[in-house]
């Protein structure tokens, strides 16, 4: 009896109120809170020791900075950028309107419009780190892709260059920096300089470093193709370059991609010293200056940085690895 | 006389290798007339995928040659299709795609658009698998995915068609499904085959003739048999059939008889499966496999 009621009224529900208790039924309120829990557990311990850890290590700046003193860094360098943002905003409106009156005045005037002259915060660091880090990795990638398609496609080649590409892979960027400044301040030299020079070392060094993984898993990709696939290809009687376009390059796809999410996070560690010792003003630079300064918020703030450097290097894998799921056939 | 459609004389393959030169075939000859379809059968690394790789010109006789319709063959091309153990699709491209890949290639000028579409729809309607234009070869079973494979190279129009174990890795119902889709298309667009089998009962019921081969090294052509079978032929009818059954006794007799250790003198090989590759049979079968093969040797086990 008491089952077809039951069948009776589960015929009766709606199909989404019936989706809405399978998601609300215990087993699965249980699961998705484990998948949440387990880390919120994490964490909250991390946090807990580090806030009674941190007050014990003292430095002569001051104790070392626990999360709640991060967090309020974390509050106070938005302020500055708001406020940073309102004053820009202000300065342009305020030209603006000077520019107006001066062309009412004499519509044939030449007007200057100025950049805000003011110091860069935080967050636009934030942004002159990405996009350093995003032009490095895309010269990078231009390098390596064709490269290793080169170096996995002819075997003298690869033998050619294997030796360089073990010798300098290894290299750290604190080495290439020296020598990629002087390079640069020595070749580039315009009067009306479209990239800062700190711009263009970091990029290279970041380059120069975040290549190798990207060449190496090209090359792999490119010589492991299904000699069965390559046979076809012979059968067909492919061109080199429809071979090349149709048959080799899409085979390695997976094995690019795995390069490519590799060579983005040394990118984005390599920004980081590259920018220090460049002064490119990104986070490199903020940590830098931070540590410089040396005022009791200092170490505050540079925890803020190694957060959200953290954070940065964490979302830029997860958008590869978006991206490979788009692209590469076999996931 | 009438010259034959494809022929092969004193084809001899000798692989390099660090003990030397080894001689996998010795003196093959052959002659394939139009429209036949021809079985290789014999055991494990005989060097059957060496004679289907010259005729494919995928691998170059050390001496002697191949001739298709009065041109030596040198070089692969479409006017030779093969058909891969397995089925050699490209994983990221679609059924549609993957047959499409071969007849741009094949008909580039040739055909116009629409006709192209047409073509390729029609050889993949021929094998049955006009339902899954979209699907991916990793969303298809193996038999679909050969059955495209097959379409594949029957859409590149070829005067011969070369199937390397073309079922070997199919369970064997859809073994035998498609050795009756096979038969029907044969016969229908009676095209030249020839087949690498081990299969014994597949050879006897496909085929208008069986060639037996010898073990390597040295492997040649052991005996030919020719099967006069009245077409359409039935798996079911022929089974008692006295003349098949005939057939099948004579081939057996040769595999396991005449030519029962692979290797000669080294009983272990005869035993290893898969083959080893035939560049090193005098090793142990087990040495052979742990050693990578170079791309060369691949190609030929």
């Amino acid at each position: 009896m008491t089952t077809i009621t039951q069948s009776a009224a589960t015929a009766d529900t709606p199909r989404w109120m019936s989706t809405v208790t399978d998601k609300l039924a215990p087993q699965a309120l249980a699961r998705a809170g484990q998948a949440l829990l387990l880390p919120a557990i994490g964490i909250a311990l991390f946090l807990l020791f580090w806030q009674l850890v941190a007050p014990q290590v003292n430095t002569s700046l001051g104790a070392f900075p626990a999360p709640s003193d991060v967090w309020e860094q974390a509050g106070q360098l938005w302020r500055e950028h708001s406020n940073e943002r309102e004053r820009a905003e202000r300065f342009v409106t305020m030209q603006e309107q000077r520019n107006a009156r001066i062309l009412q005045d004499n519509p044939d005037a030449e007007v200057r419009i100025r950049p805000y002259p003011g110091a860069p915060t935080f967050f636009s660091q934030i942004g002159t780190s990405l996009i350093t880090v995003l032009s490095g990795f895309a010269l990078a990638t231009a390098i390596a892709v064709p490269l290793g398609i080169v170096v996995g496609l002819n075997r003298h080649f690869a033998a050619a260059v294997n030796p360089l590409i073990q010798v300098f892979k290894p290299v750290s960027p604190l080495a290439w920096l020296p020598l990629v400044t002087m390079v640069v301040s020595a070749t580039y030299v315009s009067d009306d300089p479209m990239f800062e020079k700190a711009f263009l070392t970091s990029m290279i060094t970041v380059t120069l470093c975040s290549l190798w993984p990207t060449l190496i898993n090209t090359s792999v990709g490119v010589a492991a193709v299904n000699p069965d696939l390559l046979n076809v290809s012979k059968v067909l009687r492919l061109s080199f370059w429809t071979h090349t376009r149709k048959v080799v390059l899409p085979s390695s796809v997976p094995m690019i991609f795995t390069g490519l999410r590799v060579s983005l996070g040394i990118a984005w560690m390599v920004l980081i010293a590259a920018e220090m010792l460049a002064q490119n003003p990104g986070l490199g630079k903020f940590v830098w200056d931070e540590f410089q300064n040396g005022s009791s918020q200092s170490l505050s703030r540079i925890m803020v940085a190694v957060i959200a450097i953290g954070f940065i290097g964490f979302l830029l894998d997860r958008i590869m690895l978006l991206i490979q799921k788009k692209v590469a056939w076999n996931q | 006389m009438i010259k034959p459609h494809l022929e092969l004389t004193g084809v001899d393959m000798a692989f390099d290798t660090p003990n030397g030169p080894f001689l996998a075939l010795d003196k093959v000859n052959l002659k394939i007339r139009k429209g036949e379809f021809v079985s290789l059968i014999g055991h494990s690394g005989c060097g059957k995928s060496t004679v289907l790789n010259i005729v494919a010109g995928l691998l170059q006789a050390s001496r002697g040659g191949c001739v298709l319709d009065g041109h030596e063959v040198n070089t692969p091309g479409p006017e030779r299709a093969v058909v891969f153990q397995n089925h050699a699709l490209m994983p990221w491209l679609t059924v549609y795609e993957n047959v499409e890949l071969a007849v741009r290639q094949v008909f580039r000028k040739s055909m116009g658009r629409k006709e192209k579409r047409d073509w390729i729809l029609h050889n993949l309607t021929l094998v049955n698998m006009q339902h899954a234009l979209d699907k991916r070869p990793g969303e298809i079973s193996g038999g679909m995915a050969q059955r495209v494979g097959i379409a594949r190279a029957l859409a590149m129009k070829p005067s011969v068609l070369l199937m390397d174990e073309p079922f070997g890795a199919l369970d064997a119902l859809t073994r035998a499904h498609l050795q009756d889709s096979l038969m029907t298309i044969q016969q229908e667009l009676n095209s030249t085959v020839i087949m690498i089998t081990h299969d014994v009962d597949e050879a006897v019921l496909l085929s208008d003739r069986i060639v037996m081969m010898t073990n390597g090294p040295a492997a040649t052509v052991g005996e030919e048999l020719t099967i006069d079978l009245p077409r359409p032929r039935n798996r079911v009818a022929l089974a008692d059939d006295p003349t098949y059954v005939h057939y099948r006794q004579a081939v057996l007799s040769f595999l396991y008889e005449k030519q029962t250790f692979p290797g000669k003198g080294d009983p272990v090989t005869s035993i290893a499966e898969p083959a080893p590759s035939e560049a090193a049979p005098a090793a142990p079968a087990i040495v052979v496999e742990s050693t990578p093969l170079e791309p060369q040797q691949r190609a030929i086990a």
